[in-house]
């Protein structure tokens, strides 16, 4: 187990590496002198020698990936290119905290629930119940984050008032604060997963369902409840498990459209605006994280999977 | 003596559609204490319905229509679903046919195993974890303070239904209901858990009911057997007056089907049963097994015949049953002898000389950190012959490397080394670099038909293909239906068949389809890879004649791979017994089936269980299980379960191939002089 665990750990930090170079390389291509494009077509030759030697350019490329990333990995994120050149690491930072509480709340909410549903569902096969929580995580998958972000606003913001509409991050505020904010992008987000995950669970609970050892269970005189949750459902919630990884990646960096509906200060929005503006040190430090997120999310949904499954611990 | 449990005219209904079809109809049986009582039956014919509509476990479209089951002071079919939970498991064990899937993969078997009494003994966890190693004790599982904390993946095929029986017995129950619990095992170990079983309700006072479709497994385990046919008794007698006083056509056909049979009466062909049984929908007015009976007369055909009560225990379901007792009429089909038999030519179809066949599983990680994990031996040094016009049956337990020696000659799997010849001509171990010529001498058939026909093609299509793909010249479309149309009547199809996918086919007709594809290129060999295991055996009977006359009629060989004992030795002129990719005996077939010297052959014919119960089992017990072939054995492989080990010989040293005058081969230490006075 302990050599499974270096073994995908070393995996992640190669994963890592790999992705710094190609993000690196990317920002290369970016057609267009990066002093030019930053400073504007008027710039003097001057200020557009001391942009480039302020941040590196004149360096072979190989030099300054090696800068990059020896700054990375000891904390001196570079400055950013925008007005007043502002240190990467503290705006990245704080960006990563909000999307990772934005994250940690959505999940919190939709998990939960859409394994619940999907359990419900499964367990009630080609009924109507069934029919019915299909129909609602469908549709709801469906329909495209805006409309359910403006609907909310419409309703529980603008006309009861009982949540912000848009997100104010103060340093003062308290969990009230917080949950006034977080709640209707949350739920926002939440339509989308719980659509998937209810899915998910129930398709794995089906399966499962029919497998010998249900039978086995049921035969032993054990009652429905130990069957459904000692038995089956960690059986059945292997898959889930792989999906809920990814979707925190999603929730990291995807879900600008989010983000701006209620206009909420996250990664994906910083992602979107360090592309427009060429901001390449934002840039790269923000899809850097975002892998890296994705990327242990990804790590722990294993351990989690091996511990569940003997039959890949002990192998 | 009140029966343990009693069935009442039960009838047990499935909602198919928008229909309502009966699965089990009016069948009324007791288990007597103490009795094992056996419930047999073909595929379809409903008996794991109503094994487990017993316990009132049945799927959700289905419910008992009629009928009561009298347990205890119970009536269980008014039971509702909680208080049936309370004799589920307390009183009532179960035995299920595949450990492996009927065990929860990501629970430790003592924490399977001590949920039960804790639930209805009210022990605590740590006295059930006790409770469960004493439980295992008596399978005779080694190290049971081990077992409990492994999980089901972790133990053999053997010992996790030794754990799923001493799971059953822990909480003590009165009858334990067990569903084909050896027909996932090998023979041998098949063997074990037939003793097991055996001495374990002798010793609980425990009535159990068996259920199976195998006539020998029944005959060596129970007291009582009671036979269904399309969803009704048709007979219940004790075991020996149902073997060797079979009344009913159906007994009598099924039991003149098994290969054993006919080797008995030195019958070169299998007595059959006429026709297929009845769809569930479509059951005859009168009596169900009419419209294949051979002595049916025209009332059978209108009136269904009541079940009736012979002597005290032979209960009968037949029109014509006083006519057969007192001997006047035989209701057999007489084996249709069609064509003249065929003998072994000298000259050989097929040699293969020093086989040799290795698995490595590398990663692709691993190769990138330079480990290279240890290559796994499949086949050590295999050499066979094959005459022409013969049939080599290949036997050995599964892990044995029949399978892939067979797909080393036909090339789905490369070899590592070694040397093919099929008619004289060289074969290329690698399949991409063989000719034409010898892809059409050497064809496939496969285990099971379901998936070795490509659902999407119709039957012209899929044997139609293999006609053009492997023909000498370039064949007219007419040539081709005309060759499509005389494939299948060759199997005994007709031409209507050659419209059908598939699915609209039975497992015996997709059998023969399958067969069919395999003679259309005229092939000199044929390797057949269990083609009969997953048909019944009135329908193994039907192929394994087919497979002989195509043989007569082809001058094709076989090379035929089964587990069955007896199949191999109905069908096979030389037989060749491998263990752990080794070849340990080859002879003729009289040679090794009537005088085997190896002590693996001795063990494996002692494990096959006969359909007579007057025949004593066969005492030799193979200990353990056949080590995985990662871990194959030093010196002789067989000499961890060598019932006639001899010391650190076996351990050490390779065992010499020994040759008799007649031609007989085996390896082993002991002088063949002395295994041949062993036997005797």
């Amino acid at each position: 187990m302990i050599r499974y665990l270096v073994r995908r750990v070393l995996l992640l930090l190669i994963t890592l590496l790999v992705t710094s170079m190609i993000v690196f390389a990317l920002t290369q291509f970016l057609p267009g002198d990066i002093a030019r494009l930053i400073l504007g077509r008027d710039a003097s030759p001057e200020a557009i020698e001391t942009f480039r030697q302020e941040f590196g350019l004149n360096e072979s490329l190989p030099m300054q990936y090696v800068n990059w990333l020896g700054g990375f990995l000891t904390g001196n994120w570079g400055k950013s290119f925008a007005e007043g050149n502002p240190s990467v690491r503290p705006l990245v930072l704080d960006r990563l905290g909000n999307s990772l509480i934005l994250a940690g709340f959505t999940l919190l909410i939709s998990v939960p629930i859409a394994i619940l549903l999907g359990v419900m569902a499964a367990l009630r096969e080609n009924t109507w119940l069934d029919s019915l929580i299909s129909l609602l995580s469908l549709s709801v998958v469906g329909l495209p984050e805006f409309v359910t972000g403006i609907v909310l606003i419409n309703i529980f913001a603008l006309g009861l008032g009982w949540f912000e509409a848009t997100s104010l991050i103060q340093d003062d505020y308290n969990i009230g604060d917080w949950l006034r904010i977080l709640t209707l992008p949350a739920i926002t987000a939440s339509f989308v997963l719980i659509g998937y995950i209810t899915r998910l669970t129930r398709a794995g609970m089906i399966d499962e369902l029919k497998k010998p050892y249900v039978q086995t269970a049921i035969l032993k005189g054990l009652p429905f409840c130990q069957v459904i949750f000692k038995h089956v459902l960690r059986n059945a919630l292997l898959p889930t498990i792989t999906v809920i990884a990814i979707s925190i990646g999603w929730l990291m960096g995807g879900i600008v459209v989010i983000e701006n509906v209620f206009n909420f200060p996250g990664m994906g929005s910083l992602l979107v605006k360090a592309v427009e503006q060429k901001n390449l040190p934002i840039l790269q430090a923000v899809v850097v994280l975002i892998v890296f997120i994705f990327a242990a999310a990804n790590l722990i949904a294993d351990l989690i999977y091996a511990a569940l499954n003997p039959r890949i611990r002990l192998n | 003596m009140l029966p343990v449990i009693q069935a009442k005219n039960l009838s047990i209904e499935y909602r198919i559609g928008k229909r309502w079809l009966n699965v089990i109809q009016d069948v009324s049986l007791h288990i007597d204490p103490v009795q094992i009582h056996g419930l047999v039956g073909e595929s379809g014919s409903g008996k794991s319905t109503l094994g487990m509509g017993l316990m009132r476990y049945l799927a959700n479209n289905a419910w008992i229509s009629q009928g009561e089951i009298l347990f205890d002071t119970y009536d269980l079919v008014k039971l509702s679903a909680a208080e049936m939970s309370k004799i589920h498991g307390r009183h009532i064990g179960f035995v299920p046919q595949n450990p492996l899937d009927s065990l929860n993969p990501s629970l430790t078997i003592g924490n399977q195993m001590a949920e039960m009494t804790q639930l209805h003994l009210g022990l605590s966890h740590k006295d059930a974890l006790k409770r469960a190693c004493e439980a295992l004790e008596t399978t005779n599982i080694p190290e049971p303070d081990a077992v409990i904390r492994r999980y089901p993946h972790q133990l053999s095929g053997g010992m996790q239904q030794r754990v799923m029986i001493a799971m059953a017995l822990s909480t003590r129950p009165r009858l334990l209901i067990l569903d084909e619990p050896t027909t996932a095992l090998d023979v041998t170990t098949q063997a074990v858990i037939l003793d097991l079983v055996r001495e374990l309700m002798k010793e609980e006072q425990a009535a159990a009911l068996y259920v199976s479709h195998d006539l020998g497994t029944i005959a060596q385990l129970c007291d009582v057997v009671t036979v269904l046919y399309s969803g009704e008794v048709m007979e219940s007698a004790p075991v020996k007056t149902l073997f060797k006083k079979p009344l009913h056509p159906y007994t009598i056909g099924l039991l003149a089907s098994l290969p054993s049979a006919a080797a008995g009466q030195n019958q070169s062909r299998l007595s059959t049963i006429a026709g297929v049984a009845p769809s569930l929908s479509e059951r005859p007015s009168g009596c169900a097994f009419a419209p294949r009976c051979p002595v049916a007369i025209a009332k059978c055909h209108t009136d269904k015949p009541p079940l009736e009560k012979t002597t005290d225990n032979h209960f009968l379901r037949c029109w014509r049953w006083q006519d057969i007792a007192s001997g006047d009429l035989i209701p057999k089909n007489p084996p249709i002898g069609k064509r003249e038999e065929t003998s072994p030519q000298p000259g050989y179809v097929l040699t293969a000389q020093h086989i040799h066949k290795t698995f490595s599983e590398n990663s692709l990680l691993d190769r990138l950190m330079g480990k290279t994990a240890r290559p796994v031996q499949a086949l050590a040094d295999v050499s066979i012959k094959i005459n022409q016009r013969s049939t080599l049956g290949l036997v050995g337990e599964s892990g044995s490397g029949k399978t892939t020696l067979a797909r080393a000659i036909v090339g789905l799997d490369t070899a590592d080394s070694g040397d093919l010849e099929l008619l004289d001509m060289p074969v290329n171990l690698d399949l991409d670099k063989r000719g034409k010529e010898i892809l059409r001498n050497l064809r496939l058939i496969f285990q099971n038909p379901n998936d070795a026909l490509n659902p999407y093609r119709t039957v012209r299509e899929t044997i139609g293909r293999t006609i053009t793909l492997l023909a000498q010249e370039t064949l007219s479309p007419i040539n081709i239906e005309n060759r499509i149309i005389a494939l299948l009547e060759s199997v005994g199809l007709t031409a209507a068949y050659a419209d059908r996918y598939p699915q609209q086919l039975s497992g015996g007709e997709k059998q023969r389809v399958a067969i069919a594809r395999a003679f259309s290129a005229k092939p000199a060999l044929i390797i057949a890879d269990e083609p009969t295991s997953s048909l019944d055996v009135s329908v193994q009977a039907v192929i394994l004649n087919l497979l002989k006359d195509l043989r007569a009629e082809n001058g094709a060989s076989y090379l035929f791979i089964s587990h069955d004992l007896e199949v191999i030795r109905y069908l096979a002129d030389w037989i060749v017994v491998m263990y752990l990719g080794e070849i340990v005996e080859q002879g003729t077939n009289e040679q090794v089936s009537q005088a085997p010297m190896h002590p693996y052959t001795e063990a494996l014919l002692s494990a096959v269980p006969m359909p007579d119960p007057t025949i004593k089992p066969g005492t030799i017990r193979l200990t353990g299980d056949i080590p995985g072939p990662r871990n194959k054995p030093t010196g002789c492989p067989f000499h961890t379960r060598c019932p006639r080990y001899l010391g650190d010989i076996c351990r050490d040293e390779r065992p010499p191939l020994r040759e008799d005058e007649h031609g007989h081969v085996i390896r082993c230490h002991i002088p063949l002089e002395d295994l041949k006075q062993l036997q005797s």
